[in-house]
């Protein structure tokens, strides 16, 4: 068998690619780039960029970000709860996982959002686990029953808990990455065996236009050191905080986050990066961030390119919608974002189940994007030369019936040539009417209920599970909190 | 050019978005010795309702409405030392302070109700993000402020807002100041829940609810100066 080619999306021509990651370096060295942690301004100014303390500006030459270019990963390997299973970050590899931090959901009996609590992460950990095509968690959901300062913490502890799929993940505050290092490190039995297989990736955006703020900065350090992944987040907003150009912001987008590589490498050289973002098309009407645009994928799309280019995995946020409902909106943002996130080869897809720009989460939601991402695997598969000759030899012992229904041909390939939707509808209107007239919604519902009732909890191992609880407990009590939400 | 004419100049200079130009015109009308108060009122203001409805058309957009109201600042800054002289108000709607509330560096929102606000008339005290409460409220009593305007782009800092409205309270201050919420996650209903005087949704909203706002605090302060309890 012949392999398919890989269908590719291609935004951006050589030129165009040359002088983003130009313009880029031309930014960093002349004009600077602010960041406000005088720990990375050090590490930056070690590694020889020109650094004004006062003004918390750091100037980063060409050849210091092409040396941090040299030993930064150019793929990662990311291991599940177990270390049994790795993903391969990097290349042309596609990993979906669920859209993080959203601070609502979209609540399936009143179709209102609502502050998520504990019950309502411990439902979508699970739900996650089950769907094939999200190779991630994340920790998707902020639980608003503990107290704002250790809810990033928390999150990843009831993760930890309930799934073994790795995370994508990040802090809130600086305080809360001794707590989330520790209770991944219990997982793992050790700092070593949590550099040699990371478990989860921690996200830190800069602040447009050029900024590294103290919490993001201390985290690409913190977790350099301590062998986690980061996740470059850039996210200008075309003009409103980067250039209205989608080229333009391209630049804006690439010194951004080559700073943050810099500042990853300058803490520890081969510190695992990941060029991420999450930029979008401004709306000049309600100054709101779509990220269901086509022009907001377009800049994802690009700057995959960028970072390719650059030989780093790269991350986006695809796949979601700025819907408020599970409508059609929903499905054709998403189902657009995460068709050409594949097609673009982004190797970590942040945004399944999202809605909202980025602010709400939908189990309903999750699992009809699961299937969108199937569907978006299937299209990277392509099409190929199964046999040879393609077909004459079927129609050489194609019987007098003329039917391939019966052919072994039809038997042997139909389940791998095709793929067969759990929730899309592709019954005969009668049918469909016969059958209570349920929509997409509906089907996502009783889908969803269906796998959390057949769910089979699989909790670390007792002795990791206490000691995360442990862990937990403690940092609670540090943010004022005696009693953990779970255990009630 | 004719009196007239200037004005005319005016507002199609804020229409339009020509800063140097709306400078330079309040400039030459000064020159003139046409008075300040009657240039602010037949050339500017004008020009920025004019913006209003070219913004509830539909025919502009932000990038429109912010720099029409940069048009309005630099006419503003040449008209405010001839208005004070004279005696009057150069800020008549009143007095706001404005931030993003602590927590939250985000302040593309709050920037824009700024300058929308600076734009109609009032007097505008940002104090920028990640303002600390205790900052919003001392800065309100030292500018003499009506309102205070808190920004929040989080879910998490939003709760920030309802920290004020409470410190305001403890302080013995609530019914001193209007308080004015807004940013992305906000919404009319979580005004009310808080006890807010209003609410936001877009920098044009913004204005409506600061203008009825203003008039109400200055109506209360009026009638606690009257019948003091």
């Amino acid at each position: 068998m012949n392999a398919a080619i890989r269908p590719r999306l291609t935004l951006l021509n050589d030129g165009l690619v040359g002088s983003i990651i130009d313009e880029a370096f031309s930014l960093l060295e002349n004009h600077g780039i602010f960041v406000e942690n005088e720990n990375a301004l050090k590490l930056l100014g070690d590694s020889g960029a020109k650094i004004d303390l006062k003004s918390q500006k750091a100037h980063l030459g060409r050849s210091l970000v092409e040396n941090a270019l040299t030993t930064t990963p150019s793929e990662i390997r990311l291991y599940d709860r177990t270390g049994e299973t790795s993903f391969v970050i990097g290349g042309d590899n596609v990993h979906f996982d669920p859209g993080s931090a959203a601070v609502s959901i979209l609540d399936p009996e009143t179709q209102s959002e609502r502050k998520p609590v504990t019950r309502d992460l411990i439902r979508f950990f699970r739900l996650a686990e089950t769907l094939t095509h999200i190779h991630f968690q994340s920790t998707a959901l902020v639980s608003a029953d503990v107290p704002h300062d250790m809810a990033d913490a928390y999150r990843l502890y009831l993760g930890l808990r309930e799934a073994n799929k790795p995370f994508i993940t990040g802090t809130f505050r600086v305080e809360s990455f001794a707590p989330m290092r520790e209770m991944l490190t219990a997982i793992r039995g050790s700092a070593a065996a949590l550099a040699e297989k990371p478990l989860a990736v921690f996200d830190a955006c800069p602040s447009p236009p050029l900024k590294w703020s103290r919490l993001t900065s201390q985290s690409l350090i913190d977790a350099a050191r301590a062998g986690i992944p980061s996740e470059l987040i850039s996210m200008g907003m075309t003009g409103a905080t980067s250039p209205v150009t989608i080229a333009g912001t391209l630049v804006q987008h690439t010194a951004e986050n080559l700073c943050g590589m810099a500042i990853c490498q300058a803490a520890r050289p081969g510190a695992p990066v990941i060029f991420g973002g999450s930029p979008s098309s401004f709306d000049m009407r309600r100054g709101t961030t779509p990220m269901g645009a086509i022009e907001t994928m377009m800049i994802d799309a690009g700057y995959a390119q960028v970072g390719k280019a650059l030989g780093m995995p790269v991350h986006a946020y695809m796949g979601l919608s700025d819907a408020k409902t599970l409508d059609a909106q929903a499905g054709l943002e998403s189902a657009l974002g995460a068709v050409l996130a594949a097609l673009a080869g982004v190797n970590v897809v942040s945004g399944p189940g999202m809605l909202d720009f980025e602010s709400c989460q939908s189990l309903e939601k999750l699992v009809v994007d699961d299937e969108i991402c199937g569907m978006a695997y299937r299209l990277l598969d392509g099409i190929s030369r199964r046999d040879t000759p393609l077909a004459l030899d079927i129609f050489k012992t194609l019987g007098e019936d003329m039917s391939f229904l019966t052919h072994e041909h039809t038997r042997r390939l139909y389940r791998s040539e095709h793929t067969m939707p759990r929730l899309a509808d592709r019954e005969t209107y009668e049918a469909w009417v016969a059958s209570g007239r349920k929509t997409m919604a509906d089907r996502a519902r009783e889908d969803v209920e269906r796998r959390l009732s057949g769910f089979a909890p699989s909790p670390p191992e007792d002795h990791k599970a206490a000691a995360i609880r442990e862990i937990m407990a403690a940092y609670a009590r540090t943010c004022g909190l005696d009693t953990l939400p779970d255990e009630a | 050019m004719t009196e007239e004419k200037l004005f005319d100049a005016m507002q199609e200079a804020v229409v339009s978005g020509d800063k140097l130009r709306a400078r330079s015109l309040a400039e030459e009308a000064l020159g003139l010795g046409i008075d300040p108060a009657r240039i602010m009122e037949k050339g500017y203001i004008p020009g920025i309702q004019k913006v209003g409805d070219l913004w509830e058309q539909g025919e502009y957009f932000l990038p429109e409405l912010i720099t029409s109201a940069a048009c309005m600042k630099e006419a503003m800054e040449v008209l405010r030392p001839a208005l004070l002289q004279g005696g009057r108000a150069a800020s008549p709607e009143g007095a706001v302070v404005i931030g993003t509330v602590e927590g939250d560096i985000h302040d593309i929102g709050k920037n824009l109700v700024a300058s929308m606000l600076q734009a109609n008339g009032f007097e505008v005290h940002d104090l920028g993000a990640d303002v600390k409460l205790e900052r919003f409220i001392s800065e309100a009593e030292e500018k003499r402020a009506e309102i205070i305007c808190l920004s929040a782009l989080l879910t998490t800092t939003m709760l920030n807002q309802k920290r004020l409205i409470g410190l305001l309270a403890d302080k013995g201050l609530r019914d001193r100041y209007g308080v004015l919420v807004g940013g992305a996650p906000v919404t009319r209903a979580w005004a009310e829940q808080i006890g807010a005087d209003g609410f936001g949704a877009n920098a044009p909203d913004a204005v409506r609810a600061a203008k009825a706002i203003a008039a109400d605090v200055k109506k209360r302060r009026e009638h606690v100066e009257r019948d003091p309890r």
